[in-house]
């Protein structure tokens, strides 16, 4: 990999010499390693004591942090910042400030800065700090070299998926602290709770992880060489005993129809997405003492999978959004119910790849009937 | 004196932020009120007045904050508005929170990243109400 990156040069903009020299010492030491890099980083720091300093060194030096402080002599840090936005954006800005206040953070993040040190900071603080851009900066050469290899990134994916990941890490992390805190009292059975809720999350993240590996298996195109006859029969039966448990709990019935002994030539794999999510969801989505009733039979050319709930079933507006990445109907019912979003679009990824058709019919509190079609 | 507490509407459709938030914001000394949608805290906002009150952005709808935000302005404009949400802002996700129009549209007086320590929340949430 010639994008390989090994020392990062660090411009610290500050007009105490005691700052200056400190961020040198604390870096020049300091090495970030991560285990998907095949070498550390390592930090090369530059220091200047005024705004117009530092803009002379950015025009003439390849910098790629920038430690700023707002109170300057000459011009002041959110000017240097500006110049950093409209010249060079590549460079990652990081606001030192006395005072921790969040108003003047959020004024510079929006302003373009990446991230703040409070002014007193740890030696520890600083490097974690740096820790984070550094990871930034590598994963951001990632992705321009995946793009440039074609591999266009869906940003928008990309950023929902970080809210997704990021909100059970929020919750996970406030039960932790008010652990650490103690702010229920020194009794560990007033936490009981917090815990319960806080592996809820895990493994509510678990399964968003796993069918995000399941969309980078699906492959982009057909391919036959893990082929073969199977009966679908066998396949849905495999998905009902993997819900079972939960079916059980919320005493749903099925019933599986097959008078045609339907077989197809495919990869179980992909038949195994498309029977899991749909009859899973089936069984979530449905009301205690609901039923899932499970049909295939063979059409012409076709071969015809239904699968018919009695569920809470969905209105016109959450029809059309169904098979969007990461998007769950939210009301009432669904509240306790744990999904990642990512079910039905990879059905739907799937069901494309064979160049079949799936559809829904539904009535909210009567049920819905997803109808896969796939040709023989 | 119960009576004399400040009301926060704190409105999250993530059960476990809305309840650390209640707990937060109660052992600052407020009562708290919670909704866990957009439809619910609009429904609260037609009753009731509170003195303070934090939405997150995503709710039922990508912009439910932003419309909660506008709705309670027009109905209580002296109400201050914390709008929180866990969207990194390093993806570029927009919030459409950037520019000066932008702002004066959605009207919250303060925007937060969600993970906020307790006592930044506090003093926030203090310098809002002036206390």
């Amino acid at each position: 990999m010639e994008n390989k990156v090994k020392s990062l040069v660090v411009m610290v903009v500050d007009d105490e010499p005691g700052i200056r020299s400190g961020v040198s010492r604390i870096l020049n030491n300091f090495t970030v390693s991560f285990p998907f890099m095949d070498s550390d980083i390592g930090f090369q720091v530059i220091e200047v004591g005024t705004g117009e300093e530092a803009i002379k060194e950015i025009k003439n030096k390849h910098i790629d942090i920038v430690l700023l402080d707002n109170k300057l002599p000459g011009i002041q840090g959110t000017d240097v910042l500006e110049f950093i936005n409209k010249n060079n954006p590549e460079i990652i800005v990081m606001m030192i400030t006395s005072y921790a206040s969040l108003e003047l953070a959020v004024k510079a993040t929006s302003q373009g800065a990446y991230d703040f040190i409070p002014k007193p900071f740890t030696p520890q603080e600083l490097k974690s700090s740096l820790e984070n851009v550094s990871k930034h900066l590598f994963l951001r050469g990632v992705t321009k070299k995946l793009k440039q290899d074609g591999k266009e990134i869906r940003h928008q994916f990309l950023s929902v998926l970080s809210h997704e990941l990021k909100a059970p890490l929020n919750a996970i992390e406030g039960y932790l602290r008010i652990m650490q805190e103690k702010q229920a009292g020194s009794r560990i059975e007033d936490y009981e709770q917090m815990i319960e809720r806080s592996l809820q999350r895990i493994k509510g993240m678990r399964n968003l992880i796993m069918d995000l590996l399941d969309l980078t298996k699906i492959k982009f195109e057909k391919k036959t060489d893990k082929f073969q006859l199977l009966k679908i029969k066998d396949v849905a039966q495999y998905a009902i005993e993997a819900i079972l448990p939960y079916a059980i709990q919320k005493d749903i019935k099925f019933s599986l129809t097959d008078d045609d002994e339907v077989t197809m030539n495919a990869d179980p794999d992909d038949l195994e997405i498309i029977f899991n999510n749909l009859i899973s969801n089936a069984v979530k989505y449905n009301k205690e003492g609901g039923s899932v009733d499970i049909n295939m039979k063979s059409e012409n050319e076709k071969i015809i999978i239904c699968i018919k709930d009695s569920g809470i079933g969905l209105n016109n507006e959450e029809k059309d959004q169904l098979f969007n990445e990461f998007y769950r109907v939210k009301n009432e019912q669904t509240r306790n119910i744990s999904g990642s979003g990512l079910g039905l679009p990879i059905v739907k990824r799937v069901v494309d790849l064979y160049n079949g058709d799936i559809h829904i019919e539904s009535e909210p509190d009567r049920g819905s009937t997803f109808t896969v079609e796939l040709p023989k | 004196m119960a009576q004399n507490k400040k009301l926060v509407l704190i409105a999250d459709d993530d059960s476990d932020y809305l309840f650390q938030m209640k707990m937060f914001v109660e052992s600052f000394g407020f009562e708290v009120i919670t909704a866990t949608s957009q439809r619910e805290a609009e429904y609260i906002i037609e009753s009731t007045k509170p003195d303070l009150a934090i939405f997150d952005l995503m709710m039922e709808k990508d912009d439910s904050g932003f419309v909660l935000c506008f709705k309670m302005k027009r109905k209580y404009p002296d109400v201050p508005i914390i709008l929180a949400t866990a969207v990194a802002s390093e993806t570029g996700y927009s919030f459409g929170i950037n520019t000066t129009a932008d702002k004066q549209w959605i009207k919250a007086d303060l925007y937060l990243e969600k993970g906020i320590r307790k006592d930044q929340l506090h003093k926030e949430i203090n310098k809002l109400l002036k206390i």
